[in-house]
């Protein structure tokens, strides 16, 4: 391969801190890789873990989820559903073939835009070593049982 | 079938110069259901929004989005636009890329792709997007305001001048708090009775006010605009309204022995009893506790002298429902019990006291009529000691915070002692003088200055008592020496807390707390008179120390919130809301567990017999907040947050790939 791997990483954002924080980046012109695509949600409570696997079968090679700090959220407690619930997630991940490092869980606030662009840079480098990711199209090839939904109405 | 329109702006060169704004609308054109997209140099400006409007009517749009900034900066104006073209505005979605795209990065093909996959994002989510409208429920105009300190008061007659009904509610018989207690104020040394017993006197004869004293809330249900509180009167065992305050069966009631709670122990109190001359309403209650009638069915000279029959042994409590509006929360402090500080003997010595009990001592209408004098022995001491930070900013007796009053009440105390005492001396222990506020720093400077308080900058190791004085070793940290005075009265400056029990009234109104047990705000910084439940403000020390000027501006400004809230006759608010569909819903409950905000009820499906078939959860729109908990949560995904549900999201992360 002479051209270099480009990740594809999504981040799955809350409304009040980090997607604030990526704005804050943005104000701050802090210059940051391009590889990370951004769907906010009003929390980090509010992500179904499919959401995640959903996104890998997209054909991302990692998923990135942020909110606020502990004690921060806006809603008082969803990050805490959500850390708990990353906490049970991640030893799925070996399961389904997805190497844990492909998940980052994280979080930057509202003032954190310096933060936010190491975040990201970071997760790309990691990623970049990783290389693509490609155990889920496998594993959806194993299985034909578990066909992809397709999106859209 | 969807037709969106697309509209990419160029913000000037802000977008334009890092990401081909051209290239982004011909891709967005190729976007399933999109039947528009045009870029523009300013989409926010007016002929950039006609744009959007002309587009909305001419193109029959079911869906508009605009990539640009951040929908944090534009969405409401783009929105307003679309609802001003005819679309409901919830249909109007935005795609950031200035923020999360031009700004941050530098290669043009890079930015261009980047900025190309999140307008593709928001397509699919305008896709999915339904038409949602603000919901709207109504408001009673009533006000519940608990606690009567001088937040609560402050409170009351703010909303009540304001020409809205107030419910003020007190636990004790008398409203007026700790500020009925305090002997002069800082930094103006004002006598706090006198600028606090008119403001009482005020509440009880105002038209609009409702004055419950000796009570408390028992339940409350309900939610913004429509709370349902009930509130247990405690029995008085006199009636109010026969009493006329005469005060004939205080002075004949034979128990004279008990401890005053006003007096902080230093003065006692009868049985039949009001806790200050000034009380508000100025009639007596029994305590039932001490009272030989309710003992020993003995007695009953209270009866017997009262001129107006107004004495009822058999009186119960009383329950009574009240419709509210909105709530203020003004339950005040208490005074940390010192029993944590065996070291520095409170409890062992009686010259030993509080910051509390010395504002009795120095108080006009006191037990010692506002002579300072040792509890022990009434003689007048020559030597105090004034210990700060008794609790406060110690993380061996688990407060960290700092109680904030301490510093400007001590310097106060060091200066009335001082005025009344011309050949005593002050000595004041300190952390460090927080003297923040208007006038402040100058007052403690005076204490020092003028009435020379000596102030050093250390602890206090332990206090005992040696031939009739109070020996106190401490050490002062700036000479780096130790210091030993033998004191006749020392005073403790200690921490202020929440008030015992309140986690109780915290739960019952759905309000959270810190770890201190101070009710927490909604946002520290924007919102720091709202509790994080609707419609429930805070005013006061309920929400962490605070002096008398704050208090009272913080009542303020949840009177001001409180009016706001009333002006009109329906709240209307944004309808980004959980939905139940009952159809599936099995009644697992883990969405009424999970939801912050209690907004999930549960509902009973009948039959046409009206026989209960089955439970399902459904959402209080006027609770909910808009979090998705529920969604993320539910095993049948029967809840789904209108704005973010799960088509939509699913849709989003269906436009990942290209």
């Amino acid at each position: 391969m002479s051209e270099e791997f480009e990740p594809k990483i999504t981040a799955f954002v809350c409304n009040w801190c980090t997607y604030a924080g990526a704005d804050l980046a943005g104000t701050s012109r802090l210059k940051y890789a391009s590889n990370m695509r951004v769907i906010k949600l009003p929390c980090t409570g509010r992500i179904d873990f499919m959401f995640l696997i959903r996104a890998f079968e997209q054909g991302a090679d990692a998923v990135l989820v942020s909110g606020c700090h502990p004690g921060d959220c806006h809603y008082n407690e969803g990050n805490y559903y959500a850390r708990r619930r990353w906490t049970v997630f991640r030893k799925l991940l070996n399961f389904l073939g997805i190497e844990e490092d492909r998940v980052q869980f994280s979080s930057v606030s509202a003032a954190e835009g310096r933060k936010w662009a190491d975040l990201v840079n970071e997760v790309t480098g990691a990623v970049r070593k990783l290389g693509p990711f490609k155990g889920y199209k496998q594993l959806m090839e194993k299985s034909r049982f578990i066909q992809p939904v397709e999106a859209g109405k | 079938m969807s037709r969106i329109g697309v509209f990419v702006c160029h913000c000037g060169e802000n977008i334009g110069r890092t990401v081909d704004c051209a290239k982004v609308a011909q891709a967005a054109a190729k976007f399933p259901g999109v039947v528009h997209a045009v870029d523009y140099k300013y989409m926010c400006s007016d002929p950039g929004q006609n744009l959007i409007k002309q587009a909305i009517r001419e193109k029959k749009l079911t869906g508009v989005v605009v990539a640009a900034c951040s929908p944090r900066m534009h969405e409401p104006t783009f929105r307003r636009a679309a609802a001003e073209a005819g679309l409901n505005p919830f249909l109007c979605e935005m795609a950031n890329i200035r923020e999360h795209v031009s700004w941050v990065h530098e290669d043009r093909a890079a930015a261009t792709a980047k900025a190309i996959d999140h307008t593709r994002i928001m397509v699919e989510k305008a896709r999915h997007d339904e038409p949602l409208f603000p919901v709207k429920v109504p408001v009673t105009k009533t006000a519940l305001v608990i606690g009567g300190g001088i937040a609560g008061i402050q409170a009351a007659l703010d909303i009540a001048n304001g020409a809205q009904k107030v419910i003020l509610v007190e636990k004790e018989p008398s409203i007026g708090g700790h500020m009925a207690q305090l002997s002069e104020t800082f930094p103006t040394l004002d006598c706090s009775q006198c600028i606090l017993t008119p403001r009482m006197v005020e509440v009880a004869a105002h038209p609009n006010i409702k004055l419950h004293t000796f009570s408390e809330i028992e339940e409350s249900k309900g939610y913004i605009g429509n709370f349902e509180v009930k509130i247990r009167k405690k029995a008085r065992s006199v009636d109010l309204k026969k009493c006329t305050g005469c005060g004939l069966c205080m002075e004949k009631c034979p128990v004279k022995n008990i401890k005053s709670e006003f007096e902080c122990g230093l003065g006692a109190r009868t049985a039949i009893y009001r806790p200050f001359p000034q009380a508000v309403p100025n009639k007596p209650v029994i305590d039932r506790e001490h009272c030989l009638k309710f003992q020993k069915g003995t007695c009953g000279v209270c009866a017997k002298v009262c001129p107006v029959a107004a004495i009822n042994y058999d009186d119960t409590d009383e329950i009574v429902t009240e419709k509210i509006g909105a709530i203020v929360l003004a339950t005040g402090y208490r005074v940390m019990g010192t029993d944590l500080y065996g070291e520095y003997g409170y409890g062992k010595y009686p010259d030993v006291i509080d910051g509390l009990q010395f504002e009795r001592l120095a108080s006009a209408s006191g037990p010692t009529d506002g002579n300072i004098v040792r509890p022990s022995d009434g003689k007048v001491p020559k030597k105090v000691v004034f210990l700060k930070c008794i609790g406060s900013r110690d993380n061996a007796h688990g407060i960290t915070y700092c109680s904030k009053i301490c510093c400007m009440y001590v310097a106060k105390h060091a200066m009335l002692y001082k005025h009344k005492v011309h050949d005593g001396q002050a000595y004041v222990f300190y952390m460090d003088i927080r003297a923040g506020g208007k006038n402040y720093d100058e007052f403690v400077r005076r204490a020092i200055e003028e009435d020379g308080a000596m102030y050093y900058r250390g602890r206090v190791s332990r206090i005992y008592e040696h031939g009739g004085k109070l020996i106190v070793k401490g050490v002062d940290t700036l000479s780096g020496l130790n210091v030993q005075i033998d004191a006749d009265l020392v005073v403790l400056a200690t921490a202020m807390q929440a008030q015992e029990g309140i986690e109780k009234l915290a739960q019952k109104l759905n309000v959270s707390y810190d770890e201190y047990n101070f009710f927490t705000e909604a946002h520290p910084k924007l919102r720091p008179v709202e509790a994080n439940t609707a419609g429930i403000f805070l005013a006061g020390a309920c929400q962490a120390p605070k002096d008398i000027p704050e208090a009272v501006a913080q009542a303020g400004g949840a009177a001001a919130k409180v009016l706001g809230l009333f002006s009109s006759d329906e709240l209307e608010r944004e309808p980004i809301i959980a939905r139940v569909n009952e159809n599936t819903c099995v009644a697992c409950w883990y969405c009424y567990n999970v939801c912050p905000y209690g907004a999930i009820e549960k509902k009973e499906i009948k039959d046409k017999q009206g026989r209960t078939v089955r439970w399902v959860a459904h959402v209080n729109e006027s609770v909910c907040a808009g979090c998705g908990l529920c969604n993320a949560i539910c095993p049948s995904k029967s809840v789904e947050l209108d704005g973010f549900d799960d088509g939509q999201s699913y849709a989003e992360i269906g436009a990942l790939s290209e």
